[in-house]
């Protein structure tokens, strides 16, 4: 028996049973949970949120399928410290959109014990204004250990509440490093929560969550303090889209006028447009559509008792509208798909590699080797990945009959 | 290592029911399930029965573990079962019941589908065993 393998997760050894599972077809008794699911059967969608998360046998054909019936959530990521009052929020915003008629979907994502795996879900503590209420559905996700893993089971999970016919889901998740900020950019709207009162947070801002945010949130807006939080967002919102920035009023403002906005391209992602918006119609494909940036809202809210809930509701919706509106939606989802693909692939590969790993007796075995002295890593490295490449030579060949390839 | 073979990660909801706000043992419990490997949703306090189906439900456990200390467990452990029946989400939930429970209604309780019940002084590691042991297998 092998020693644990830093690429797999600590959570589940099924993985390591045999060949990696990678087929994306949907087996029967999946087709039959997905027409459960589809149906609205609240067990189904839990179970298919469990195989999801266990990546279970088959777990991708279901993903797969789903995609056929996404697309019609609100996705919306809130984040921030421990104790900004993410979990309280995220029940008041739960039970606000319930109460114009929405549908709700929740995925609260905590850490997991690095030791032992376990870990205790707790953010279900604050949903009491949702009693008994199945159309709030809440689910607790924990990370796992798995790299890079986490953001891609809650994407997944997100999609099957989409499919289940949520009008709006909500992302939870701790503001606290690489991984939390890859979940949360799995949706469409970031909102980054802060309490008043401790410059730390702001040093949380500054370590790159302040790049993701389209709304900030000042939570616990009554405690002394948040005026200076908020005025402090303000200038950092403002110095973020560069000084030709408005305070957004309406949540955004009107096109760059051509140079002179030094900032614009800063983000990375943002696409190397910003000198010329003068594109003929903001096509909802093209990058060139660059020419209505959004302005982070600022806003203050008291969680507790749901003041200025409504008016992040209206901030959610005005970012929404100028997602679709501007082309950044396909702009986003195009990123997020993106990196869905690279992670997946990388992760398969990463497969074959401890698969291939193990046909030469194990990495403690190889490791061994190099102890000796009679073999180094670079020479194990290749010795490994050199018959992967060379099948990649030889039949992989994108432009080529798929016939073939096959054979 | 575990040793069943399906190395699927245990889902617990640890649960307190009705006007009991005793959750000491609720905590204890949740933090050795966690350190036994196991992934524990904890309810809060003063729950109805039907928040305890919802999250069941939702969350997909393997095991309710109800934490009751109030004496009302004659009314309150039907009530979720009869709502995980509701769900189609009784048979393959192992439910358990901690707390001070008189010898006959541990009898009843067994009897509408508790599968075990623990008084004041079980040492945690015979629970995290029986959960290992009688976690529902799903194929």
């Amino acid at each position: 028996m092998t020693g644990p393998d830093a690429n797999e997760g600590t959570g589940s050894t099924r993985r390591r049973t045999g060949p990696a599972d990678r087929t994306a077809d949907l087996r029967d008794d999946d087709a039959d949970l997905l027409e459960s699911l589809l149906s609205g059967d609240h067990r189904a969608l839990a179970r298919v949120i469990t195989r999801i998360e266990e990546r279970e046998p088959g777990y991708r054909g279901l993903v797969s399928a789903l995609y056929d019936h996404t697309g019609g959530a609100d996705v919306i990521g809130v984040t921030g410290a421990p104790g900004a009052g993410k979990s309280t929020l995220v029940d008041k915003l739960a039970a606000a959109y319930r109460d114009r008629g929405d549908t709700v979907g929740v995925v609260a994502v905590d850490p997991s014990s690095p030791y032992s795996g376990g870990a205790v879900l707790g953010d279900r503590i604050r949903m009491a204004s949702n009693v008994g209420d199945m159309d709030v559905f809440f689910r607790s996700m924990s990370a796992r250990g798995q790299l890079g893993g986490l953001s891609m089971a809650t994407a997944d999970a997100v999609k099957a509440l989409d499919a289940f016919g949520k009008d709006v889901v909500l992302i939870e998740t701790v503001g606290a490093g690489q991984n939390e900020v890859d979940v949360v950019r799995t949706a469409d709207t970031v909102a980054v929560l802060v309490q008043p009162g401790s410059g730390d947070d702001v040093q949380t801002l500054k370590a790159g969550i302040l790049e993701i945010g389209d709304v900030f949130v000042v939570n616990k807006a009554d405690v002394d303090g948040a005026e200076r939080a908020l005025a402090e967002l303000e200038e950092m919102v403002h110095r973020r889209e560069g000084s030709t920035a408005t305070p957004g009023a309406a949540g955004h403002h009107g096109p760059h006028g051509g140079g002179g906005a030094p900032n614009v391209a800063a983000d990375s992602d943002a696409p190397n447009v910003a000198a010329d918006s003068d594109a003929p119609d903001a096509a909802a494909d093209s990058d060139a559509s660059n020419d209505a940036e959004w302005t982070p809202e600022v806003l203050g809210t008291v969680a507790e008792t749901g003041e200025g809930v409504a008016e992040l509701i209206d901030a959610f919706d005005a970012h929404a509208t100028h997602l679709r509106e501007s082309g950044d939606l396909a702009r986003t989802r195009r990123r997020r798909y993106a990196e869905e693909i690279r992670t997946l692939v990388r992760a398969d590969v990463g497969t074959l590699a401890t698969e291939a790993i193990d046909r030469r007796g194990g990495i403690q075995t190889l490791a061994d080797r190099v102890r000796r002295k009679e073999a180094d890593p670079y020479g194990v490295a290749a010795e490994i990945v050199d018959p992967i490449a060379a099948c990649l030579e030889d039949r992989d060949d994108p432009n080529g009959d798929r016939e073939r390839a096959d054979e | 290592m575990s040793v069943e073979g399906t190395g699927r990660t245990v889902r617990c909801l640890v649960a307190k029911v009705g006007l009991d706000g005793h959750d000491r043992g609720a905590h204890v419990i949740a933090r050795a399930f966690r350190d036994a490997g196991f992934e524990v949703v904890y309810s809060g306090l003063h729950r109805a029965p039907e928040e305890i189906v919802q999250a069941a439900v939702q969350e997909d456990v393997d095991v309710l573990g109800i934490s009751i200390l109030s004496g009302a467990h004659n009314t309150l452990v039907p009530k979720v079962i009869d709502g995980l029946k509701e769900y189609g989400a009784f048979e393959d939930t192992l439910i358990l019941v901690g707390g001070i429970i008189p010898e006959d209604d541990v009898t009843e309780l067994k009897a509408l589908g508790v599968a075990e019940v623990f008084g004041p002084g079980t040492p945690m590691s015979e629970t995290i065993e029986f959960v290992r042991n009688n976690a529902p297998e799903r194929e």
